[in-house]
């Protein structure tokens, strides 16, 4: 360092001599966005629980809560179905209610939902047939709907992979100027995948009308936050991109319906994506194939049990005397009837059709593939007689 | 050739409002190698876009685009650039129209210029068709001629389904006296020359080596047919096994790496439907199973007229005739 300074001092020139060789400065350096407004809150936003709920509309906050109610029921019901063999794996959204239903109900009809494999729940509140979406689950094929018709895309299994598609969707829907909306939903492992920098990267730059959330159980499989980041918040990352970062107890549903409706209308009237964290737990173990005792102790399960969605939103309705015990009654039999007609198709044996294997490769299929369906065709005309 | 890829988009641009270009440098450059020239100008930055530099994002962003009713065709610059977008392509492009039973069919065109002999540094020659073979609901075309980059890029955009549109980068600069001519479905290999003792059975770059090799392998009074496949998926069996039957000899040329590689699956293809009329074995002239070489050293790895000609010399002539 010594030395350095001196051989510095060496060269230094007298003060106002400019030599004539020295090249002109560039442009003074400046930020492209103030990124102060982009910073999400230093703590998550609630509202049940504090004076802002007086602002809610009560049947909103109803809606909210009989859906949880069907959505908690979904959970179980769906997990007995594994135990029964009538689902090859079910990853349970037991604990994050909250924020699949008020995420869901913040679109509207002309919107696209993007979930990955665990957001059958918003799948579910935004209409689609709760058998159609555990056809992934069950096995009898990928994708159990038409996307198009309820305007969700397959449910992703690859991690994050579904973000840049809603990123792509939204920015064609602006092209042909429709004012449409996605939301692209994704886990907080997701949030390391590639392709969740570049979708947010591209919605960042072309604009998209996209919301991005996140859901922040706690875990990816096994593997803690703490050991997926070291950034203060997810959250935070959207600054890096140039948009807006929220942060929202995602066990409030109230607070996640009001975060992420100002989000997609702000996408709505032009005015770009927005990454949303929502803080929750996954009650639940990562699949029922997974034994989530031995990387999380009884003890924090505990703590969020007393935090759990529907115990906050029932009280605090219960309180302002929104909701009494027939209420409570009339939410628990109409998730008990979704239940019943659940587990009653559920155990109807899907009818399936082999030669639909080779149905949608191709718009036309190839003469390789004609071959292979001949083939099967006649395997099965043999297995037929036998 | 470059100008024949150019005048198919803007063709299929100026027909379809819903066919968009993207990639990185497509825009105000032109891209790299000029295919994609003036289409900003003339069609707008909506429609021929800069996009950021993120091959998964490009070819992710694209399939959200096809959901919505467009027809993207997305370059990926460098055939090696390609590979960030392969979980995109094979999990999603190629699978979307299964997955759905066929309710979102993806029409995008993934252009990859590919191959080597342009002298390029590493990881701008690489031949990676095997890997697009390899993944069920891809189409993959290459051309080899003027005439068909024109008219398998038009078919390519036509197309309800995603293809991979592999660009012989060392062709772009060939030229040919041409004007556009009807599309042709893809699928069709055509004979590019007729003969009787030996079929080449070859692809993009390759096809001029195999053509040349022909005319020289006249002196040594071999007359060889040579098949330009133009479509590896779907493969033209019938093309391809009428010549074999023909000749009663094959040789199949490709540049990319022969272990697992393309001839492999052609020459198991053609010794399954053609075996009772093979005079010899079906041979193989490909690149070495190398990671592309450094340009100083291309020439030794590139199948070349003689290394094709030393493979026809080892058909049995004698035996067969």
């Amino acid at each position: 360092m010594d030395s350095l300074q001196q051989r510095s001092s060496t060269v230094q020139e007298p003060p106002g001599a400019v030599p004539a060789h020295r090249p002109t400065p560039p442009p003074a350096w400046q930020p492209r966005t103030d990124p102060t407004p982009l910073l999400p809150d230093t703590e998550p936003l609630r509202v049940l629980g504090t004076d802002a709920v007086a602002d809610a509309d009560p049947a909103l906050l109803l809606r909210l809560y009989a859906e949880l109610i069907r959505g908690r029921r979904y959970n179980t019901q769906a997990t007995a179905l594994t135990k029964q063999g009538r689902l090859a794996v079910y990853p349970s959204t037991h604990g994050q209610e909250a924020c699949e239903i008020a995420a869901a109900l913040a679109l509207e009809e002309r919107d696209w939902l993007f979930p990955s494999y665990r957001d059958t729940l918003a799948a579910v509140a935004r209409g689609l047939d709760p058998v159609q979406a555990l056809t992934l689950l069950r096995g009898d094929w990928h994708t159990g709907y038409d996307p198009h018709e309820h305007r969700i895309a397959p449910l992703s299994t690859p991690l994050a992979t579904q973000l840049p598609h809603a990123v792509g969707l939204a920015h064609a829907a602006r092209l042909k100027g429709d004012d449409v909306v996605a939301l692209a939903m994704v886990g907080d492992g997701g949030t390391s995948e590639g392709d969740f920098h570049e979708a947010l990267n591209f919605a960042a730059v072309w604009q998209a009308p996209v919301v991005f959330l996140v859901q922040n159980n706690g875990f990816a499989i096994s593997v803690p936050l703490a050991k997926q980041t070291a950034a203060p918040s997810l959250a935070h990352k959207a600054v890096g991109y140039g948009m807006p970062g929220r942060l929202v107890d995602g066990n409030d549903a109230i607070a996640v319906h009001q975060v992420l409706t100002e989000a997609v209308a702000r996408a709505r009237r032009g005015g770009g994506p927005t990454l949303v964290e929502a803080i929750t737990y996954r009650i639940d173990a990562h699949t029922n194939a997974d034994d989530a005792t031995r990387y999380r102790a009884a003890g924090e399960v505990e703590t969020w049990r007393a935090h759990d969605p529907i115990l906050i939103l029932e009280r605090e309705l219960t309180e302002r005397g929104l909701l009494d015990e027939d209420g409570r009654r009339a939410a628990a039999e109409a998730a008990e009837t979704m239940a019943a007609e659940l587990r009653e198709r559920m155990n109807a044996e899907p009818v399936l059709n082999p030669m639909d294997l080779f149905s949608h490769v191709y718009a036309e299929q190839t003469s390789q593939l004609r071959e292979q369906a001949a083939q099967l065709r006649a395997e099965l005309e043999a297995e037929g007689e036998a | 050739m470059a100008q024949a890829l150019q005048r198919a988009m803007r063709d299929a641009m100026a027909e379809d409002p819903t066919v968009h270009v993207m990639g990185e440098d497509v825009g105000t450059l032109g891209g790299v190698f000029r295919v994609t020239d003036g289409l900003a100008k003339e069609f707008g930055e909506d429609r021929c876009t800069d996009t950021p530099l993120a091959e998964a994002g490009i070819l992710g962003a694209a399939v959200g685009m096809a959901m919505y009713g467009l027809r993207p065709v997305v370059e990926m610059q460098f055939d090696a650039f390609a590979y960030p977008a392969f979980e995109q392509l094979l999990s999603h492009v190629a699978k979307m129209r299964n997955r759905t039973r066929g309710a979102m069919p993806m029409p995008i065109v993934i252009r990859v210029p590919y191959g080597g002999g342009i002298g390029g540094v590493e990881h701008h020659s690489d031949s990676s068709e095997a890997y697009y073979m390899a993944t069920p609901g891809l189409h993959v075309v290459t051309p080899a001629t003027v005439e068909d980059a024109y008219g398998l890029l038009r078919a390519a955009i036509a197309s309800d389904d995603p293809v991979v549109f592999l660009e012989p980068k060392r062709l772009y600069w060939s030229k040919s006296d041409w004007s556009p001519a009807a599309v042709e479905p893809i699928g069709k290999a055509v004979v590019r020359r007729r003969g009787t003792g030996a079929t080449l059975i070859t692809y993009g770059p390759s096809v001029p080596v195999c053509l040349e090799a022909a005319e020289a392998a006249q002196a040594e009074g071999w007359d060889l047919e040579v098949v330009d496949l133009r479509s590896l998926v779907p493969f033209d069996d019938e093309t391809v096994c009428a010549s074999v039957r023909r000749t009663g000899r094959a040789v199949v040329v490709h540049e990319s790496t022969g272990f697992g590689g393309p001839g492999a699956e052609i020459a198991a293809r053609v010794t399954e439907r053609c075996f009772h009329h093979l005079e010899a074995p079906v041979l193989r002239v490909a690149g070495f199973d190398i990671p592309y070489p450094p340009p100083m050293l291309e020439r030794h790895h590139l199948p070349g007229v003689d290394r094709v000609l030393d493979a026809v010399a080892r058909l049995q002539w004698e035996a067969g005739s």
